[in-house]
């Protein structure tokens, strides 16, 4: 009942209309009264730029007396001074003129109005008027031979931009690219980015690897290499065997404890590989997704969708880790055409 | 006295007290940090004391014969180098149970790490506490460092080795402060969530370049304030609140009639 009253009264209190209050009155500033406010504020302008000046000496003198020696420290120090001594000359300039704006110019408040956007009709006739003399004076209805030869110029036109971006759109579109590494039956696992194979037997308990295919030294310089090893780094770690869980399809893919995974999440491609070595957990840096390394590199936490891809491996006459083959899924996040 | 409190209702008595705050908590933090201990490199002599000081501190979790149990690990075979690690950064003897032992002041000194370290060795071979040689940062390679840090630790310690988050509490701690003697030793030997990084991984040639290039971070950065080099959470903080403050601050300043 009284919340009916209360807005009831509320309703009725408000007035029908507001009443336009119009501009406020005008106040006198201190500087337009007092004449000494007037001195101080011109004193204060010119502080103001003064200290710009002194900016600006500070900066020619740090750049001239404080060289960059190469150390970090000096190169920090030269910064330093080089950007105060700016910062200063330039704020000084800005804070001045805003001050004399403010206080020493004068205060009256103009009111202009707005214009009508529409132009007077008297113009706009004028304005087609003139266009539909220059359509007659072109006689472009007349000459059908120009008004072709400008039509097809005009439309053929855009084909100079269009072509160029719509076929190198369509130039790569080679899918099967994204399915396969540079990984293959008998090829060496190495170290990242030292490029040293690794035996079996250096991959001790506890280990984590980062691995890059062996390739030789040249492919390592070549200008494709950075594109082959984003796809295909793998992570290496050894575990006691009795805590890896191994699907039965996957069995023969570790060897002694050592599994291999690719190190590209599955959600969005960052590298995966903040290792726990205690709870063989592997997270993401990017979106904290977790894979847990003795289950199949399963997500146990976060947006990654599927498991990390298992790089299966064994090891060659001499000791040394090899794939057994390529991925058998493509490594990293997901794209549309990866289904079919 | 007098003069004070007539001026604690002072419009700048806030900000003068927060800053005497920050200044004695600074000063009572410089006075009661932690120093860094060190050790000598320990001799046979030593086992004797050392498996004393073994049963007065440590075989209460990791058991008489330092064979551990389901939660607590074996120390045979884990080397001098692990007992250095974990007992001069003082994350051993552990003082509370949680999601990772923290470094705090040491609880043994040199001699008494030392002579832990030979007891422990004495279990099993392991690991061995590397020479002052194997960790003089001038004699390391920062480049090479650089690209196997970047490789192999920054994902977890930050490219600078300013620490990081891991989860459910743990963490990835600073490496900035560490000794280079402990740096060595936690790559070897892999504490904790740390997986470990042998000989055979990052040789000892490479692990003196990693020491040196976080040496080399020593210096700061070139560009000025480092707002602890921990990325977009601090340098967007910075921005958001004092940077877009300023201008807001300016614009009001500007819009604002003059007195």
């Amino acid at each position: 009942m009284s919340d009916e009253k209360s807005s009831t009264e509320l309703t009725s209190g408000h007035p029908e209309k507001f009443t336009d209050p119009g501009m406020p009155e005008h106040r006198q500033r201190r500087a337009d009264v007092e004449p000494a406010a007037s001195k101080r504020a011109e004193r204060q302008v010119a502080a103001l730029f003064g200290i710009s000046v002194i900016g600006t000496i500070g900066s020619m003198v740090a750049y001239f007396a404080i060289r960059p020696d190469g150390t970090t420290a000096g190169t920090r120090l030269s910064n330093l001074t080089l950007g105060l001594g700016i910062a200063f000359a330039l704020l000084g300039i800005g804070l001045a003129a805003v001050h004399w704006a403010k206080a020493i110019m004068s205060d009256h408040e103009v009111v202009e109005e707005r214009h009508e956007q529409r132009s007077p009709d008297d113009v706009r006739e004028a304005a087609v008027q003139k266009l539909d003399d220059g359509i007659a004076d072109s006689g472009i209805a007349r000459r059908g031979v120009l008004k072709g030869a400008a039509l097809s110029a005009l439309a053929l036109f855009p084909l100079t931009i269009a072509v160029p971006l719509v076929s190198s759109v369509g130039g790569d579109w080679n899918v099967s690219k994204f399915r396969h590494t540079r990984w293959e039956k008998g090829m060496r696992l190495a170290t990242d980015p030292t490029g040293r194979p690794i035996r079996a037997a250096d991959v001790t308990m506890g280990n984590v690897f980062h691995v890059i295919p062996d390739v030789s030294e040249e492919e390592r310089e070549s200008h494709e290499w950075i594109t082959e090893k984003a796809k295909a780094v793998v992570l290496l770690v050894r575990m006691d065997p009795r805590d890896l869980k191994e699907a039965p399809d996957r069995e023969g893919w570790s060897y002694d404890g050592i599994v291999a995974y690719s190190k590209i999440c599955t959600h969005v491609g960052c590298p995966v590989a903040l290792y726990e070595q205690q709870t063989h957990h592997l997270l993401c840096p990017c979106h904290q997704s977790t894979f847990d390394v003795a289950d199949g590199a399963k997500v146990v936490f976060g947006p990654a969708h599927r498991p990390l891809p298992q790089l299966p491996i064994e090891i060659d006459d001499e000791g040394y880790l090899v794939a057994q083959s390529d991925f058998h899924e493509p490594v990293g996040p997901s794209y549309w055409e990866r289904l079919k | 006295m007098k003069a004070l409190a007539a001026r604690r209702h002072h419009r700048l008595a806030p900000v003068v007290l927060l800053l005497l705050a920050l200044l004695v908590t600074g000063g009572v933090y410089a006075l009661l940090a932690p120093s860094p201990a060190s050790a000598d490199t320990a001799s046979v002599q030593d086992i004797e004391t050392g498996e004393k000081l073994f049963q007065a501190n440590c075989a209460t979790c990791h058991g008489p014969d330092a064979e551990g149990s389901d939660t607590v690990p074996s120390l045979v075979g884990v080397g001098a180098a692990a007992v250095d690690f974990q007992v001069s950064t003082g994350r051993m003897p552990m003082q509370a149970s949680g999601p990772q032992a923290i470094e705090k002041p040491a609880q043994m000194d040199a001699e008494q790490t030392s002579q832990l370290a030979a007891y422990v060795a004495s279990l099993g071979a392991g690991p061995a506490i590397p020479t002052d040689e194997m960790v003089d940062a001038s004699k390391g390679d920062p480049a090479l460092g650089a690209s196997v840090f970047r490789t192999n630790c920054a994902m977890c310690h930050n490219a600078i080795g300013a620490g990081g988050a891991l989860s459910e509490g743990k963490f990835a701690p600073a490496l900035l402060d560490v000794e280079p003697r402990n740096i060595y030793q936690a790559m070897l030997t892999g504490p904790q969530s740390m997986p470990v990084f042998n000989d055979a991984n990052i040789t000892p040639e490479e692990k003196r370049d990693v020491i040196a290039y976080l040496a080399e971070q020593h210096d700061g950065s070139a560009g000025g304030l480092t707002l602890g080099s921990l990325g977009p959470v601090s340098e967007g903080l910075w921005v958001w609140v004092v940077g877009m403050g300023l201008l807001v601050g300016a614009a009001v300043w500007i819009g604002a009639k003059s007195s």
